[in-house]
């Protein structure tokens, strides 16, 4: 078979046009294969085009495992739509191959009857031995319930590059842009917006972009051309607010919305970190903003960023720090020392799986209790989660705004799959955003004749003066021990510890008062209440629609504040007869409220690293409505 | 923000804050807080300009006993909380105080690191070789065969050399002094707050409840003369009580020779607080009672950029590049598209 880089003659065989409401794609390789960038190619391209996307990567834990394992598999999945999309898609309706690992690993998800590319150039001996399989499933019939379409991408991609000059290696690093050709090819979407992004990105090696365009063109073509394909499939612009959008991951979105507070209140802003997975990628977006006075200080452990932030914001900067899992267990004491100086600062926790070292690439909402409750001694404070990707930007100044409001360590709980998914973003009117009233006082505030600054003399919301060295005359000392209310010497006096003990917590309470109440998507009461929290939104959500649009009485909510909770919480979860949360984790949050609220909720778990489906929620609703 | 600094010139005294001393009657930290306050009032510090930043431990304490901005953080984490200060306000004068335990215990890796990036600030490190706060149990400091209360048998650690490890880190400015040799104390305190760059200072301080005379051979009239050497820079090293003895270079290692006959002074090594590469101060930070003369003094005191100065310039070229950061542009970062 020859296939040219032209474009191609008129078919034989007319081609069918299907439109779909939305669709799933799956690439699937060896971690060398180019998966990742691939998948992001075409979740631009998508999105350029005007559908809503929704993407979750997956990739292996080693930067290197063997070639051609499973274990090697690197794998990117991404929804796309004509209407507003909250999940990377429960089932596969595409999956494409690049090695029998791949195809191992993830065949299972694809919807019978659904479309398999693969590249068969890579089902070779050693490949199915190392991916264990015995027979070549592209021949035993095994696979006969899907729509199999074999492609030889290696040996096509090595002849659609044969002329420039690339050796074989570099060569082989092309073919996933063969495959994005024929994925652009597939769904009728342009080449361009990747044909721009290969310029920019290899300009200053023409051969290398050469290549890649040829590798393009080639997949693009082949599927033109070739008439292996009778049906190409169509999804439709999605009716998204108007404005301008770009892609973000919850990691960027958190890392703009950091520096967005910041720069708001005209402030540094500080981010102490430590690198850990999955939260890295935070570090390296602020890093880059040097323009915008952001200190990024790279720690020698996770205890030294997290005792750098509290000497940060006792210093007077919007000061943060960003870990995961591991790395927050061992910052809790120091997160502790902000509690007792009632210090402004912000941690943000993209969660992973554990315990321990547990899972680091994957996602997992086991960290609530670690957050609310994670500390020695009575040591409250804020801890908010973003539902989605783009609400990482705001809940990222929203932290800002509580820890300055109230003077308290702010926890954001993201996770993995918040942190590495992506998704269009209406880009903000800055003018819009809100700003931050950041008072550092220069005056004395003791009344009495040569007495010294009073540090922890409150206002009515239980707020102490944030003074902060360099202001002559309001010189303080503070520190971990147990201190004196309004004059903050340190004290061991068992009603004053009492006192005090008592007013931090009401002080968290009082956020209460600044935070919206919690909204009810559906009837305000009826049967059932799907509750949930943080990246398990848009599964609920459209979970609990679809049960809705069936005629079932379903409502959800989903709480962002987790300590406090918004006022009518209470209210709200006694509005239902019955309660189902589906959390990440073995009842975390169904813990909590069974606590505050004396409610009996029904748990709904999922501890595999892997997000919900929407037709798990949707099927466990179904069984307690209709089962009644 | 008004800025307007203390114009007065203050006294040591200025430097006290209204807190009750507290530390056991005898301990070597009195003297300690007498000469930083004296030095504060040398060098005519701001008090708002200044923040002495605490571990825990007995020393640790410290920071009350000031009238400056204070911070009493947890063990071991002062350099950490330190760094975060420094990084926000570099024109702040920060002095970490720690001690053997918070220092080199269970705060040893942030020691090394902010040593190693050359923060602008000072570490006083209280050595008295013992866990005091804690009622007595032995420190990294503590000599092979220490018997304390969890050491009944006598440890079974080989000591850290504070002096040692800070050069290894490449500190820019190691000194060694003593509680009750209050002179020095304040000439090298006095040193240490001029120096630009972290500026690690050891000082011997008797803990006279649960390690008393530790550092008897260093302090007694009887023995310090011949047990300690004062180094100064561009002077061969003499020690003794009648100055009659020296230490001279035999290859690679020090040896005690009796000066006269034919050895002269133009023999001995001649200390050099300026060599930028911490050979010779290490070897000087090996020389140990009751082998050799310990050092006292200033070991090494050199020039190197700090993190701060970096972390900044860094900022203003990114400033210089780019100008000053717009969230419009940032946003707009990369590929976007309109949606009508």
């Amino acid at each position: 078979m020859v296939v040219s880089a032209q474009p191609a003659t008129p078919r034989k065989k007319p081609l069918q046009v299907i439109e779909r409401e939305e669709l799933t794609i799956r690439f699937v390789g060896d971690s060398g294969d180019g998966m990742q960038l691939a998948g992001t190619q075409m979740t631009n391209t998508t999105a350029i085009f005007g559908n809503d996307v929704s993407t979750f990567p997956d990739y292996p834990a080693e930067i290197r495992a063997p070639a051609g394992t499973i274990a090697g598999v690197s794998g990117y999945q991404l929804n796309f739509g004509a209407h507003k999309l909250r999940t990377p898609g429960d089932r596969v309706n595409v999956l494409i191959a690049m090695n029998p690992a791949g195809l191992k690993a993830n065949v299972a998800d694809l919807e019978q009857g659904g479309i398999l590319v693969v590249n068969e150039d890579a089902f070779n001996k050693q490949n199915l031995a190392k991916a264990q399989y015995e027979n070549n499933p592209l021949d035993d019939g095994s696979l006969s319930r899907y729509q199999l379409f074999r492609v030889p991408v290696d040996r096509l991609t090595a002849e659609a590059c044969a002329d420039t000059g690339l050796n074989a290696r570099a060569v082989g690093r092309c073919k996933n842009f063969f495959a994005l050709g024929l994925t652009y090819w597939l769904f009728g979407r342009s080449m361009d917006p990747t044909l721009r992004w290969i310029q920019d990105k290899f300009g200053s090696k023409p051969a290398v972009a050469d290549a890649n365009v040829k590798a393009l063109r080639a997949g693009f073509y082949f599927g033109e051309t070739t008439e292996m394909f009778t049906v190409r499939y169509l999804v439709p612009s999605a009716r998204l607010t108007p404005g301008r959008y770009r892609r973000v991951t919850g990691n960027e979105a958190m890392a703009l919305g950091l520096v967005t507070a910041a720069t708001r209140a005209g402030k540094p802003l500080f981010y102490g970190s430590y690198p850990i997975t999955p939260a890295s990628e935070i570090l390296h977006e602020l890093a880059r903003y040097k323009n915008f006075d952001v200190r990024s200080f790279q720690a020698e452990d996770e205890i030294a960023a997290m005792a750098a932030v509290v000497g940060a914001a006792f210093a007077g900067a919007f000061a943060v720090t960003g870990t995961s899992g591991p790395g927050l267990a061992l910052k809790q004491e120091a997160i502790g020392l902000g509690i007792m100086t009632e210090l402004p600062m912000v941690v943000v926790n993209v969660q992973r799986g554990g315990p321990s070292t547990g899972l680091p690439t994957k996602t997992e909402q086991a960290d609530l209790l670690q957050a609310v409750m994670g500390r020695n001694g009575e040591a409250p404070l804020c801890v908010i989660a973003p539902a989605t990707p783009g609400e990482c930007f705001q809940m990222a100044i929203e932290a800002f705004r509580i820890a300055i409001e109230f003077m308290t360590p702010v926890i954001v709980l993201s996770d993995g799959y918040l942190a590495n998914g992506a998704e269009p973003w209406l880009i903000p009117d800055v003018n819009k955003l809100p700003t931050f009233k950041v008072v550092h006082p220069t005056t004395n505030n003791n009344e009495s004749d040569g007495g010294h600054f009073l540090p922890y003399k409150r206002d009515a919301k239980l707020v102490r003066p944030w003074a902060i060295p360099g202001t002559p005359g309001l010189e303080h000392r503070i520190g971990g021990l147990e201190k004196r209310d309004v004059t903050g010497d340190v004290c061991y006096a068992p009603d004053n510890h009492h006192h005090m003990i008592v007013t931090r917590r009401k002080k968290i309470d009082n956020i209460a008062e600044t935070i919206p109440p919690l909204a009810v998507n559906g009837d305000p009461s009826g049967e059932l209440l799907v509750l949930g929290w943080g990246s398990t939104y848009g599964a609920i959500t459209t979970a609990v629609e679809r049960c809705r649009e069936s005629g079932l009485k379903v409502s959800s909510a989903h709480l962002r504040y987790l300590d406090p909770m918004p006022k009518n919480t209470g209210d709200v979860l006694r509005s239902f007869e019955r309660i189902l949360i589906p959390e990440m984790n073995l009842g975390q949050l169904l813990h909590l409220v069974r606590a505050r609220y004396l409610v009996e909720p029904i748990g709904l778990s999922k501890v595999q690293g892997k997000p919900f489906m929407i037709h798990e929620i949707q099927s466990r609703i179904e069984e307690l409505l209709n089962g009644k | 923000m008004s800025t307007q600094s203390t114009v007065v010139q203050l006294a040591a005294k200025d430097y006290a804050s209204d807190q009750e001393v507290r530390w056991c009657p005898g301990c070597g930290d009195y003297s300690i807080l007498a000469q930083v306050k004296k030095v504060m009032a040398n060098i005519g510090a701001l008090r708002e300009k200044t923040v002495f930043v605490s571990g825990i431990g007995c020393s640790s304490r410290f920071p009350y006993y000031m009238s400056t901005y204070g911070f009493h953080g947890i063990h071991g984490r002062a350099p950490a909380v330190a760094t975060g200060i420094k990084a926000t306000d570099p024109e702040l004068t920060v002095w970490v105080v720690t001690g053997d335990g918070d220092g080199l215990s269970i705060g040893g890796n942030h020691f090394l690191h902010s040593i190693r990036r050359n923060m602008d600030f000072k570490i006083l490190l209280f050595n008295n070789r013992i866990y005091g706060l804690t009622k007595g149990q032995y420190s990294p400091t503590s000599p092979l065969g220490k018997k304390t209360k969890s050491t009944p048998a006598g440890s079974v650690d080989y000591p850290l050399h504070p002096i040692s490890v800070a050069i290894g880190a490449e500190a820019t400015f190691v000194a060694r002094a003593m509680d009750v040799n209050t002179k020095h104390l304040e000439h090298v305190l006095d040193r240490a707050a001029k120096h630009k760059g972290t500026a690690f200072v050891e000082i011997y301080q008797n803990c006279s409840i649960f390690n008393d005379a530790a550092f008897e051979y260093a302090s007694g009239k009887e023995t310090k003369d011949d047990t300690t050497v004062y180094l100064e820079h561009g002077k061969p090293l003499v020690f003794g009580k009648d100055r009659k003895k020296g230490i001279r270079l035999n290859g690679m290692d020090p040896e005690i020779v009796e000066l006269g006959g034919d050895i002269t002074e133009d023999d001995l090594l001649f200390h050099d607080e300026k060599q930028v590469e911490p050979s010779l101060a290490y070897l000087l930070s090996r020389m140990h009672y009751p082998h050799f003369p310990e050092p006292m003094g200033i070991f090494r005191c050199v020039e190197r950029p700090t993190y701060e100065e970096m972390m900044l310039r860094q900022i203003s070229d990114g400033i210089a590049a780019k100008g000053p950061g717009k969230l419009e542009e940032l946003y707009d970062d990369g590929e976007t598209w309109v949606v009508n």
